[in-house]
């Protein structure tokens, strides 16, 4: 067998792995890595300009293509740059490997330069970690942590290489046969349990399907199958910031999204449901509202391939561990094997119907300002034929797109939910674009967050990738300004967005089309112009300052309490409701 | 406004590992990261191949979080299983403490006395300490310790509980 260093080991397992684009930033401790990949011109590398865009970057590439995200960022900084991203990929299921340059293996511990302890720093933040101290132990490494971060509930994979590992020599075929044991997780549900769920599903008289990323993670067979599934039981859907594209907006069946900024008529149901069917959800706080009071006449089943989501805050009635997609197979087959027919739900429907008519969407309309909520649904209007691919930042503009925008396919909706990132949008168009050539791809942004991760505008000009960003500009961390308002009787700390730069020039000096829209009038306009304008784009969108996310389930409060408009709010708040996030 | 402080059990959880580099801070931490409460615990490679620890924890908090601690702990890459021996029935805890004494006179003599009812064994002693070695469940050892405090007790160190269930089969 043929000696190689640790970095030609490394690079070509990558390319068995079929791993084709690696976004990553270079410095002394992974030299040797990216000498290795000038030899290797097959995997594409993207030079961002923060090691924390390449994680997030990685993680667009991942959510749009369903194939892992690689970064290589190198030892100290670039690897507690790179913790941001790392976390959002756990928070949020993201399938994505993390190489990061060390030092020496004779200096770890000496606090040598750009030394830190990745792996202690990643620990918990991983699904799992490495740090590989024989060239020996990379190839075999390597394919386990893409194995790792791939099945079961998807999640980020640190593998921490010090620079002589890197150097030294080992011996190394193409190829080798991958032991993969050590992590093997229950896809396949168990039969007895599928038959319980079936008959809690046939004696339902007001059953709802709560669906989320789970459903997108498990591939698109998964939201065909949910589309199945939910046609055959005649019952309504809903789902997670997640989870949206799964199940098309425009079905009848289509209740929107749920929870904090979810529709009235989504959490109604859930508060009045008789059976709630999670699918690939896992009850977050943003979701539940006050936990006591979460759909209390409801029996719950759980369906999710990590257990420890199953009654770690929402107990359930009937726990389910496996693939969702799988297990949604398993509940269609027993279904017709007991020759089960749609029922009419007619009550359930009726009730749906009057929950329906608040129109809690709606917002106050103007002539004078453009309405946040109106720009989304215009740029919906212009855009929703081409199937664009939306990444969002933090904010309310990311709750107006979630509410305002929507999708009808999964892959298409890419948001920072778990752990909430602004700055997430513009390097995860960055890596959909690189994953999705041909695709329109439209970062729906704040002008807030959109300045955490602005340097990304030169990456997409690099690499000629004809992102475009539509900055909801109404100079306020709007939805801090929001809660203050709420909780705070309207005292506005520090959440003015103050010394704005002009989004248009900056757009210019990076070489990009800069538009500005101040004029409700020129709101069509502008879309256009924006999409029909080759290369990036920026969009600096004037909007109404003071508008606020409607409905709104507050703090603490029950799903029957939303506020569905300002004139529901009191403008204080208990120090229960205050201590909540 | 005050925070709400819920009841809380001892579970005693039997845990095999992969004997890596890194795996007592994986568990430690995460035990840590997620506000859950360490009593003891104890680690010690026991496979003959050296590749398996064991990790003994005892643990304390409401049910529906004992629950989760498994949960967390099973979806670890190196933890191989997780066995909630409070759970599963009978078995046998076991603690080593050594407990150092000194004094002279009276309390001298009644230390000695203590340790012999408690099958302490003397391991080293002069003409002013004793240093004893107890072995039993956690709670003996408590007593036993209290009891030392009143006749000249110095210090103590405890290893932490190991369990094992009773009966034919692991587990």
């Amino acid at each position: 067998m043929a000696e190689k260093s640790g970095a030609d080991i490394l690079v070509e397992t990558l390319m068995d792995l079929g791993v084709d684009t690696v976004f990553g930033y270079p410095g002394g401790a992974v030299l040797p890595i990216y000498d290795a990949l000038y030899e290797h011109p097959k995997i594409k590398h993207i030079l961002v300009r923060h090691e924390q865009a390449a994680t997030h970057a990685a993680e667009g590439y991942a959510r749009s293509t369903g194939k892992p995200g690689v970064v290589l960022v190198t030892s100290g900084p670039g690897a507690t740059n790179a913790v941001t991203g790392i976390t959002d990929a756990l928070m949020d299921s993201i399938p994505m490997v993390v190489i990061t340059g060390q030092v020496a293996t004779n200096l770890i511990g000496t606090d040598a330069f750009q030394e830190a302890d990745t792996v202690g720093i990643t620990r918990h933040c991983t699904k799992h970690n490495y740090l590989v101290k024989k060239p020996s132990d990379l190839a075999h490494v390597v394919q386990e942590a893409f194995h790792i971060a791939t099945k079961g509930r998807p999640g980020p994979v640190v593998i921490d290489i010090p620079k002589n590992v890197q150097v030294a020599a080992a011996e190394f075929s193409r190829n080798a046969v991958v032991d993969t044991s050590r992590y093997q997780p229950q896809t396949e549900g168990d039969f007895k349990e599928i038959n319980t769920a079936v008959e809690m599903i046939m004696n339902a008289k007001a059953p709802i399907l709560y669906t989320g990323g789970g459903i997108i993670n498990s591939g698109p067979k998964a939201s065909e199958t949910l589309r199945e599934l939910a046609e055959l039981l005649g019952c309504p859907v809903t789902s997670t910031l997640m989870g949206l594209g799964a199940f098309p907006a425009s079905s009848d069946k289509w209740l929107g999204m749920l929870g904090m900024h979810g529709t009235f008529e989504a959490n109604m149901a859930m508060n009045k449901a008789d059976l709630v069917v999670c699918l690939g959800a896992r009850f977050d706080d943003r979701i539940t509202g006050r936990l006591d009071a979460f759909s209390p006449n409801s029996k719950k089943i759980h369906v999710d391939i990590d257990r420890s989501s199953i009654n770690k805050t929402i107990r359930v009635d009937l726990p389910l561990v496996g693939d969702v997609g799988r297990v949604m197979e398993q509940m269609i087959a027993v279904l017709k094997g007991r020759r089960f027919v749609t029922p009419d739900h007619g009550e359930w429907w009726s009730r749906i119907a009057g929950w329906r008519a608040t129109n809690c969407l709606d917002y106050p309309e103007s002539k004078t300002e453009i309405m946040p909520q109106e720009a989304i649904r215009k740029l919906w209007q212009a855009t929703h034929e081409r199937e664009p691919i939306i990444t969002t930042e933090v904010g309310q503009h990311q709750m107006w797109a979630a509410q305002h925008f929507d999708f009808e396919k999964p892959n298409k909706w890419l948001t920072s939910g778990g752990l909430g990132t602004m700055g997430y949008g513009l390097p995860a168009a960055i890596g959909a674009q690189l994953g999705n050539p041909d695709a329109l791809v439209i970062d729906i942004a704040g002008e807030a967050s959109i300045q955490m991760n602005i340097q990304e505008l030169g990456t997409a000009t690099q690499y000629r990738l004809p992102v475009k960003i539509f900055i909801l500009n109404n100079e306020y961390m709007g939805m801090v300004r929001q809660w203050q308002e709420l909780t705070y009787e309207s005292r506005y700390s520090n959440s003015y967005s103050d010394s704005l730069p002009d989004f248009v020039k900056l757009a210019e000096s990076y070489d990009w089309t800069g538009i500005r829209i101040e004029d409700p009038a020129d709101l069509e306009a502008g879309i256009q112009k924006m999409i029909e304008t080759d290369g990036p784009v920026m969009v600096d969108c004037r909007v109404a300052k003071l508008a606020n996310c409607y409905p709104m389930i507050p703090s603490g409060a029950a799903h029957t309490e939303m506020l569905l408009s300002a004139e529901d709010v009191k403008g204080t708040m208990d120090d229960q409701a205050k201590a909540l996030v | 406004m005050h925070i709400h402080e819920e009841a809380v059990e001892r579970h005693v959880l039997a845990v095999l590992v992969d004997n890596e580099a890194g795996i007592l801070a994986r568990i430690a931490g995460m035990f840590t990261a997620r506000g859950y409460n360490i009593e003891s615990l104890t680690v010690a490679d026991i496979s003959e191949d050296h590749a398996i620890s064991r990790i003994t924890i005892a643990t304390n908090g409401p049910p529906h979080v004992i629950e989760q601690i498994i949960a967390q702990l099973d979806r670890l890459v190196p933890v191989h299983s997780v066995r909630d021996l409070t759970e599963s029935g009978p078995h046998v805890q076991r603690e080593l403490a050594l407990v150092k004494v000194a004094g002279k006179g009276e309390n001298r003599i009644e230390a000695m006395r203590l340790a012999d009812a408690y099958r302490a064994r003397i391991v080293d002693a002069s003409t002013e300490s004793f240093i004893f070695e107890i072995t039993g469940a956690p709670e003996k050892i408590e007593t036993f310790v209290a009891l030392m405090r009143e006749v000249g007790l110095v210090e103590v160190g405890r290893t932490g509980v190991v369990a094992v269930s009773r009966g034919p089969n692991a587990g």
